[in-house]
């Protein structure tokens, strides 16, 4: 522990007077911005694209003027699907560049990894995809959906008439830990609403699985029980363009076993004939097919920047344009990208969600985002069935985890708390503590 | 609800039965404007409307919202089937089918359904195309009603029995028959009866149904209020169980064959590069990616410039995929491995790092993100053959292709010249050289002709897996494990090998999972190869030796 300290303080010196040495001049004139997402490995295929949205998103600020006067700078680093590196290159970037925040990280394995080298060194992370929660760090803001923004509303259509009423429930899962706390969570909420153990049927499957020949007869077999049965899939990555080929191949109809997915997107839809998954669904807090002027303006943006007409958008692009921008406008009204000023600074800060509302960033360090869920198109789109009426506010830590519901995440007195059972400072705490 | 369509579909019911007269046009008009408006619930009173009727003038209509072709123009509201064509969308009249001339989509909303209507859809369409002269027709509304079982579908299923001539028809309807008095027949002897007719079924949606019957509500009171009837659905139960579980272990034996041929397939190039020349190839799995990369440059090129030939661009992207990623292969031979015989770790770093080089070139140059490759007509699909057996086109047609693949090779390695000339070079070289053998020329040739064929499977993957940059890495430690495993250097081992893990993979993946199956295979692997480390067809005599 000592040695790596000294280490990092040695680093830090070093770095210092480099940076000093070298560039005096341009540190003045520009506020760096940190971009971590795999540009090569597996993750490569998703991640990249919020590399460009990012580039996008300073090249247009830059646009308006850039922030406090400077100019935004951003500096691309490739972890490589590597999730040691992800932690290197976090280092790196706050160490040697000095990056006044980072937006990066797509597999919760990844964000774990980064996680003790940004509150080490105190930087600042913007996290935009949906995950787990069960987390709440005071140097991470997560503006991608918490569970129940996305899986719970999920389950509740399912079981509303609309979404079929289903009473049997499988659910396939990628085995890391997203899907494992996802379904630990899915699990306990089936059982609040009178679900059986024996009408759950939880699977796992390595990464990059290709071969659901099995699985996908043995879910057709549990849902012939009698029962209507649904599945929720949080199969991750380069697996589910197999596994939705051979549902399109065996015949499973949406309107028998509907699918609800929660990392299928439009991007992930854009490698597959999606004729035969017509019904099956995916819960997010975006989806590029909805119709507000805010949406057609950012996808306008994004296919003249990508100089590709037919590009899609996604949710986590259009996370990573909230946090984004509520981050220029916190850093605006701090007057400095000082991480403690910003911090306090972004509590309350609200931007326009391109799905119309408004997005507004809690104490927490979740955002308040409305749900939509859709259904998959011939075209590769989604149309919405449902939405919620208004937006919901992200929950860190499951009501439905027994040892989770007693804990509170409030970065604000008196809690100043990540994971607290009662505030850490004011009356609660008994006095000599 | 339940009771309008009930009600909806006796009319129907009646209305076929006495031949009367059928809904006046305007009506029918006005029901298929109704489709378009509002809500998901106006629209489901809409589909029950058109069901009522019973004419089968509605199931163009019905089709074209299932299929989400029916639009409705923003000018005036009317609802019409609209087919897009380039810029514009082109609209004709649901009933009628006349032009209702071009309009562009922002003009007109496609009509949104849910899954929920999806289903009603299935069932009305059911209803309104059982006495359609088609047989095919016929049996899937059969088989829709089976599932859906509307209320008072009944009198119209007796008339269309009364009709039917087809047997394989007749037995699909009598099974549907058999359903709907299941769920609505108040007399218990007529349950019991259907009942009996059922347990000939090995049918999942026969299985669902009668286990139904005995699903118990949250006070414990059984579905089926009858002791009788519940009694005769546990022994049809069991007997429909019997049978599927049969169907089941035929199903385990074609996801072996079908994972078996996908392996042989990834792995048969290895045993080439890796068996016959000894190379550890580790960017084999990018040869497969190139052959995959090949499929979405042909097929590109035919959507573009010949969409009506779609169906062939498999047939034309296989000797493309095997030129394009021979002619890498001979390039890596004659640039990089030529240099390195005889040395297996320098070799190993080598193909590695021209792996990684190809990877990140093929994701410069098209992008992180799959590509999609579309299968064609004849490999998309399924046959249902029963009991939840459903053998997929694809699957079917890679065990075929792996199998003509491995012959051909087999063909070339025992009957041609150059495969006379390749095994004398890997057997001895020194002294297939003084025999005049250009052995250099063959090393590359051989290197090519392994290449070329895991381009070939990269064509066969590309129907079920990603085309992503990552395609290969997803299957070279497997292909490493079925050369390996089969022995090397032998191509008869290769696919033994390939066809017993496939088997043993999916026996045991429903079992075990798929996590602990695979973890097990490659645990019963290791303890294998330590007993016999020359795998399962040994190659014997000098050649080993040396």
């Amino acid at each position: 522990m000592r040695d790596r300290l000294t280490k990092a303080v040695a680093a830090c010196m070093i770095a210092l007077g480099l940076t000093a040495a070298t560039a005096p001049s341009q540190a003045a004139e520009t506020i760096k911005v940190g971009v971590l997402h795999s540009l090569s490995g597996t993750m490569a295929i998703s991640e990249t694209t919020l590399k460009d949205v990012m580039l996008m998103l300073i090249e247009d600020q830059n646009a308006k003027g850039g922030v406090l006067g400077k100019k935004l700078e951003p500096v691309v680093v490739d972890p490589a699907s590597n999730w040691p590196l992800f932690a290197e290159k976090a280092r790196e970037l706050m160490q040697k560049d000095k990056v006044a925040a980072v937006f990066g990280c797509w597999t919760s394995v990844s964000r774990k990894s980064v996680l003790p080298v940004f509150e080490e060194l105190n930087g600042l992370l913007f996290y935009p995809v949906q995950y787990e929660g069960e987390e709440s760090s005071k140097n991470v803001f997560y503006t991608g959906a918490a569970p129940n923004q996305q899986a719970i509303p999920a389950v509740d259509y399912l079981m509303s008439a609309d979404g079929g009423a289903a009473t049997r429930w499988v659910l396939l899962g990628t085995d890391y830990v997203y899907p494992r706390t996802t379904n630990k969570i899915l699990r306990a909420y089936l059982h609040a609403k009178g679900v059986a153990d024996a009408d759950i049927m939880e699977n796992y499957t390595p990464f990059g699985h290709s071969d659901w020949q099995t699985i996908v007869a043995e879910v057709k077999k549990f849902a012939s029980a009698g029962k209507k049965t649904a599945v929720v899939s949080t199969i991750n990555g380069d697996a589910n363009v197999p596994f939705y080929k051979e549902l399109g191949n065996q015949g499973i109809k949406a309107d028998e076993i509907p699918v609800v997915a929660f990392s299928v997107g439009e991007e992930e839809l854009a490698g597959l004939d999606t004729a035969p998954l017509v019904g099956h669904l995916a819960a997010w807090n975006y989806f590029m097919s909805v119709e507000t002027p805010e949406n057609a303006a950012f996808i306008k943006k994004w296919r003249a920047f990508i100089k590709n007409a037919k590009r899609v958008t996604n949710d986590p692009m259009e996370a990573h344009f909230i946090g984004f921008n509520m981050w220029v406008q916190a850093v605006e009204q701090a007057g400095t990208t000082d991480v403690d000023a910003v911090r306090q600074a972004m509590y309350g800060q609200k931007v326009k969600n391109l799905t119309g509302g408004t997005a507004v960033m809690n104490t927490n360090h979740h955002l308040s985002k409305p749900v939509l869920i859709g259904e998959i198109q011939p075209n590769g789109q989604f149309d919405i069935v449902w939405r919620t009426k208004d937006v919901v506010p992200g929950d860190a830590w499951s009501d439905f985890i027994p040892e989770s519901k007693k804990l509170t995440a409030d970065w604000t007195f008196p809690w100043v708390c990540g994971n607290c059972e009662s505030p850490r400072f004011g009356k609660a705490v008994p006095a000599g503590l | 609800m339940l009771l309008c369509r009930a009600i909806g579909v006796i009319l129907l019911a009646a209305s076929v039965l006495t031949g009367a007269a059928r809904a006046e046009p305007a009506d029918l008009d006005a029901l298929v404007q109704d489709l378009g408006a509002g809500g998901f619930a106006q629209k489901q009173k809409a589909i029950d409307g058109l069901a009522a009727t019973g004419d089968p003038a509605a199931v163009r209509s019905l089709e074209a919202m299932l299929d989400g072709k029916l639009y409705r123009r923003l000018s005036d509201g009317r609802v019409a089937i609209g087919a897009p064509s380039g810029q514009v969308i082109r609209l004709s009249d649901p009933l009628t089918g006349a032009d209702l001339g071009d309009a562009a989509p922002a003009d007109v909303d496609r009509v949104t359904i849910n899954n929920r209507l999806r289903a009603g859809l299935r069932a009305a369409l059911g209803g309104l195309t059982l006495l359609s002269p088609e047989p095919s027709v016929r049996r899937s509304a059969a088989d829709a009603i089976l599932k859906a079982r509307p209320e008072g579908i009944e009198p119209l299923l007796r008339q269309a029995l009364t009709r039917e001539s087809d047997d394989r028809v007749r037995a699909a309807m009598e099974q549907a028959l058999a359903a709907v008095q299941l769920s609505s027949a108040p007399e218990p002897e007529i349950r019991i009866a259907a009942l009996e007719t059922l347990s000939q079924a090995a049918n999942q949606d026969v299985r669902a149904l009668v286990a139904g019957l005995l699903v118990k509500d949250a006070n414990g009171v059984p579905a089926e209020p009858d002791a009788g009837v519940r009694a005769a659905a546990e022994t049809t139960l069991a007997a429909i169980e019997r049978r599927l579980a049969m169907w089941g272990i035929l199903g385990n034996l074609f996801h072996g064959l079908s994972l078996g041929s996908v392996l042989l397939l990834a792995a048969v190039g290895l045993a080439i590069t890796f068996g016959v020349m000894g190379v550890i190839n580790m960017a084999h799995g990018e040869m497969v990616m190139l052959g995959a990369y090949t499929t979405f440059i042909v097929q590109e090129w035919f959507r573009a410039h010949a969409p009506g030939a779609f169906d062939y661009s498999i047939l034309v992207a296989v000797p493309m995929a095997f030129v394009v990623a021979g002619a890498v292969g001979v390039a890596i031979e004659q640039s990089v491995i030529r240099f390195l015989y005889g040395r297996p770790l320098e070799t190993l770093l080598a193909t590695w790092g021209i792996s990684l080089i190809l990877q990140q070139a093929v994701r410069s140059a098209f992008g992180p993100t799959n590509r999609e490759v579309g299968a064609p007509s004849w490999m998309s699909g399924a046959i249902e053959v029963a009991g939840g057996l459903t053998l997929t086109y694809n699957r079917l047609w890679i065990i075929v292709f792996s199998l003509v693949v491995l012959a051909l090779l087999m063909l070339l390695n025992r009957a041609t010249d150059f495969g006379l000339t390749m095994r004398a070079v890997v057997q001895n070289r020194r002294m297939a050289a003084s025999m005049g053998i250009r052995t250099g020329r063959i090393d590359a040739l051989t290197f090519g002709l392994g290449s070329g064929i895991a381009g070939i499977a990269g064509v066969a993957l590309s129907q079920i897996d990603n085309v992503s940059p990552n395609l290969g890495q997803a299957y070279i430690i497997d292909s490493f494990m079925v050369v390996v495993f089969g022995g090397v250097g032998n191509l008869w081992g290769t696919l033994v090998g390939a066809m017993s893990l496939g088997l043993i993979n999916k026996f045991l993946e429903p079992v075990a999972g798929a996590v602990l199956g695979k973890i097990l295979v490659l645990v019963g692997i290791i303890l294998f190869i330590q007993k016999r480390p020359r795998g399962l067809f040994a190659l014997k005599g000098r050649a080993v030796e040396a």
